[in-house]
């Protein structure tokens, strides 16, 4: 490559690089200044003093969001995993009445917008006494088409002798797909899991809809709340929490991002 | 006989969870969305009277909701070929082979750690008209400062420009991840036969990133009509609902105003339009796509 065009490839990723990258920073400093200073326009703290960590802490149950966050998005990941693996390996290993029509059925769920069902869902959550329970917040997650269908694709490129030898010895399903299926699947579970953990600690409608109270509510909901209360005087505050809010997914995503790109992209194209 | 009634039930057993879960949380709330729509219904979400196609009839005639149709289809239209665009920018970058070019892939991709909560308001801030950087960087350049998210005018592109952003690192990520699928024999190709950038990448990467475009295409489209988390906390579908997109109107009817089978109808004209969306990528759009 000649230094000409390997200098222009630099300048514009790192250009592009500067405005992806610049409400990250933004709200990373001013979770450093004060309500006055920002008044003022100051841009850059004289001090980095976790002054406003502290007060987003104080202000609200914080600490009590992010476990909760942590707790839902956990579960929701177990579950999914473990529901789709099921799933998927009934579609990929085991013959059985209706196995097309029900996978079929499975991609067509696919197609219903979550938003279109969530008003029965609401309803059936309230009659359930799951409003405000982390049940109400999981269950309805765990059966996840796209973690099936990415699965199945993966379970497919497992020889199928492998599983005719597991027949003739008399090894049973259930610990064929324990000590084999799942542990020759780990990418794929992983990506999986990444997948599952992000999208549910970054949900919104559904923890806003099902949590009123402090119990189980989640740290996206407990910036909302922040920012409608604190709004006009504490923005500082504000976005203290905002980076308390995104450190762990971002963290998640670095650490995941080849692997998540990987398996994402094999349940993209294939 | 007995193996194959035994497999019948293993196999049942497997799938069972799955369906039993997409029985009560996505086959049922379809059919009682549809249920829900032709009639009247209590506070409590009950049916009371059968009323046909009345709500639908109504929505035809409803000013907010064509207002909220158009503000949707806007919102589409501002967000997804923007996106698309920028991320593909990206990803060409991020694909090419230079130095430190894992940490660019890194920065590139990480707006999809951001959640839709904590990158609205980080944008609320941004437009802040009295302290936010976007006013004040116009201002230093002399130009006109604005109430981005208080006028009727200006509301709806600037949620569009901070979903755009959102929205980056997954676009980028998938299509990174397309490029890098590209067989590199091709390009040494091209590069003996000396052809220039501009012709190598509109006969050689988008034909062979076609598939990979195409899947972005669809998920977004049919996320952007999904979208909720940014208006709630951006404008509340204010300015004079400009921004009520059609998930905002859904909500706020069924949940602010306890009208769940006027809601409900709403949310069958947003299956129906997501299906059409969907049905139009995959017979239409689908045909320009060039599978290897």
């Amino acid at each position: 490559m000649s230094i000409f065009r390997s200098m222009v490839t630099y300048i514009l990723l790192v250009i592009g690089a500067v405005i992806v990258m610049f409400p990250i920073g933004y709200a990373f400093i001013i979770s450093f200044l004060s309500g006055a200073q920002l008044l003022q326009g100051v841009l850059w703290p004289d001090e980095w003093s976790l002054r406003n960590y502290v007060t987003a802490f104080e202000k609200v149950p914080l600490l009590r969001y992010l476990w909760n966050s942590f707790i839902v998005s956990f579960i929701v990941m177990i579950g999914q995993l473990l529901v789709s693996s099921l799933a998927a390996y009934a579609f990929v290993f085991l013959r059985f009445w209706g196995r097309d029509v029900l996978f079929f059925m499975t991609i067509a769920t696919m197609l219903i917008p979550w938003e279109a069902t969530v008003i029965p869902n609401f309803l059936t959550i309230q009659k359930l006494g799951w409003t405000n329970s982390y049940l109400g917040l999981t269950v309805p997650f765990f059966a996840l088409a796209f973690g099936i269908f990415l699965l199945r694709q993966h379970f497919k490129t497992i020889p199928f002798e492998l599983y005719e030898a597991a027949q003739v010895s008399g090894v049973r399903h259930f610990r064929f797909f324990w000590y084999v299926v799942l542990p020759l699947s780990k990418t794929s579970l992983a990506t999986l899991g990444v997948y599952s953990f992000l999208t549910t600690w970054n949900m919104y409608l559904w923890p806003l809809l099902v949590t009123n109270d402090e119990k189980v509510r989640t740290v996206q909901i407990g910036l909302k709340q922040m920012q409608t209360q604190e709004m006009a005087t504490e923005w500082g505050v504000v976005m203290a929490a905002v980076v308390i809010v995104i450190m762990p997914t971002l963290l998640l995503l670095f650490i995941g991002q080849k692997q998540l790109q990987k398996g994402l992209m094999q349940g993209a194209i294939k | 006989m007995f193996r194959s009634v035994k497999q019948n039930f293993e196999g049942m057993l497997y799938i069972f969870p799955s369906f039993l879960l997409f029985a009560i949380f996505v086959f049922y709330p379809m059919v009682r969305t549809g249920y829900l729509s032709v009639h009247m219904t209590d506070f409590q979400g009950n049916p009371t009277n059968f009323i046909g196609l009345e709500h639908f009839r109504y929505l035809l005639e409803d000013v907010n909701f064509q207002q909220s149709v158009k503000a949707t289809l806007l919102f589409v239209l501002y967000t997804v070929p923007p996106t698309i665009i920028i991320a593909l920018s990206l990803a060409l970058l991020a694909n090419e082979k230079v130095k430190g070019i894992q940490l660019f892939r890194t920065l590139f991709s990480s707006t999809l750690g951001m959640s839709v909560a904590a990158s609205s308001v980080i944008w609320m801030f941004m437009y802040n008209p009295a302290i936010g950087v976007i006013n004040r960087i116009i201002a230093a350049l002399g130009g006109e400062e604005r109430q981005w998210l208080l006028n009727p005018d200006t509301a709806l592109i600037a949620a569009a420009v901070a979903t755009v952003w959102m929205n980056i690192g997954f676009a980028f990520l998938i299509l990174l991840g397309g490029l890098q699928n590209i067989d590199s024999s091709l390009y040494e190709n091209a590069k003996i036969a000396g052809v220039s950038y501009m012709y190598q990448l509109r006969r050689i990467t988008i034909p062979l990133l076609s598939p990979t475009l195409f899947f972005v295409t669809t998920v977004s489209l049919i996320h952007a009509f999904q979208t909720f988390g940014q208006i709630d906390i951006l404008t509340k579908g204010g300015p004079m609902n400009a921004t009520t997109v059609i998930v905002y109107s859904i909500y706020r009817e069924a949940f602010i105003n306890y009208n769940f089978g006027f809601a409900s109808a709403q949310a069958v004209v947003l299956f129906f339009i997501v299906l059409l969306v969907t049905i139009v990528q995959f017979a239409v759009v689908e045909r320009k796509v060039h599978y290897q």
